[in-house]
């Protein structure tokens, strides 16, 4: 019976966070019973004020056979890191 | 600031660590534990032990279930349902040993069969036992909790305000146990033929026990504003429970009623033949090592 039912990706918010952050995964037959599960399975501990549960196939994943290709060209570019500007020290909150 | 380990991220990172207590609250720190002018002490004492027998009973029943659910997740849900409902026991046996001089311990360790004040329903075997299934389970979970909750919410308005705090906060608790046990209703019943005939057996199984709920026994008939009649909540949870079969395409079993012994039943502490099993199976280790700790 597991393996007819599908993989769905977690999603919480914590209560702090601004952004829903991966947890983990979990099997359940549709949607609705997909979200249940996350408030039970990964909610347990009072980490979380919103749920979000995606099917595991609809995530497209970049490949590490693709890894250089997509993110080596960024490894030299440190001009794009605005850290090369002196702060002025009356400017409060940076 | 490290994501290596996705909880770090929802948690705010503060010193105390979320598996000891970050941001838990105590749901009845600030409540007065004083017993209200004019009630019956002796009788909010019997009822606090009804409730209370309720959930614990129930609540060891379903965790049976754990690692033999169908599903690991399923897993999970029974024994999150369990452990809510094991808090309830514990916060009404307690408030029941305040007047009895007794502690939650000694009263859900040390009792006999005949002092358990807890409705057959929550008792019978409705599986993973020969007594019934998953879908018997889920029949017994939809009565049991529509019921419940139907009653906490009236409770919330109890002269108790011990009472009244802890049912505040199990009817947010039971709302979930009544919602998964529908959606899960919906899905057996309209689900295979195999599910469907299942779920429609688990009704059978379990309805012989309805009518008890919504008995008014002595004692709530003595707490008049302290206790909630169960015979007001009838109406009310054949409306959910007709809502949900109807959803589920399955069919409201006749109402029947299980024999009872000279009239009296588990609020009598007259209990069918599983519970001394049950109650062995719970109690043996306190008995066997008394004052045994974790």
């Amino acid at each position: 019976m597991s393996t007819s039912w599908p993989l769905w990706e977690v999603f919480v918010r914590g209560k702090r966070g601004l952004n829903h952050v991966h947890v983990g995964s979990l099997h359940a037959p549709d949607a609705e019973m997909a979200l249940r599960n996350a408030r039970d399975v990964y909610t347990r501990r009072n980490e979380g004020v919103s749920i979000w549960v995606v099917p595991a196939t609809e995530i497209t994943a970049s490949s590490p056979d693709e890894k250089d290709p997509f993110f080596a060209p960024a490894g030299d570019k440190v001009y794009r890191h605005p850290t090369f500007y002196a702060i002025p020290e009356d400017v409060p909150h940076l | 600031m490290s994501f290596d380990n996705a909880y770090e991220s929802l948690l705010g990172h503060e010193d105390a660590h979320w598996a000891f207590g970050t941001g838990f609250s105590e749901a009845l720190s600030g409540v007065d534990r004083e017993f209200p002018a004019g009630v019956d002490k002796d009788a909010l004492a019997s009822y606090c032990l009804m409730l209370g027998d309720d959930a614990l009973i129930f609540s060891q029943r379903l965790s049976e279930w754990c690692s033999r659910a169908p599903e690991l997740e399923e897993d999970i849900a029974l024994a999150n349902i369990a452990l809510d409902l094991l808090g309830q026991a514990r916060m009404l046996l307690t408030r029941a040993g305040e007047v009895l001089g007794r502690d939650e311990d000694a009263l859900a360790y040390l009792r006999d069969e005949r002092e358990f004040r807890n409705v057959h329903l929550a008792e019978i075997d409705c599986g993973p036992g020969p007594g019934g299934d998953f879908a018997t389970t889920i029949a017994r979970l939809l009565v049991f909790s529509s019921w419940r909750l139907a009653l906490f919410s009236r409770l919330r308005g109890s002269a108790d305000p011990v009472l009244a705090a802890i049912a505040e906060k199990g009817v947010k608790e039971l709302a979930y146990h009544r919602d998964h046990a529908a959606q899960w209703t919906v899905r057996l019943g309209d689900g295979t033929d195999e599910s469907h005939r299942r779920m429609q057996a688990g009704l059978e199984r379990v309805w012989p026990f309805v009518d008890e709920l919504f008995a008014t026994h002595s004692v709530e008939a003595a707490l008049q504003g302290v206790a909630v009649d169960p015979a007001s909540l009838r109406s009310e949870v054949d409306g959910v429970l007709e809502a949900v079969l109807s959803a589920a395409g399955l069919t409201r079993p006749k109402d029947t009623r299980a024999a009872r012994v000279a009239g009296m039943a588990g609020r009598d502490g007259v209990h069918t033949e599983v519970m001394g099993y049950l109650l062995a199976e719970m109690q043996h280790l306190h008995r066997s090592l008394p004052g045994a700790v974790w």
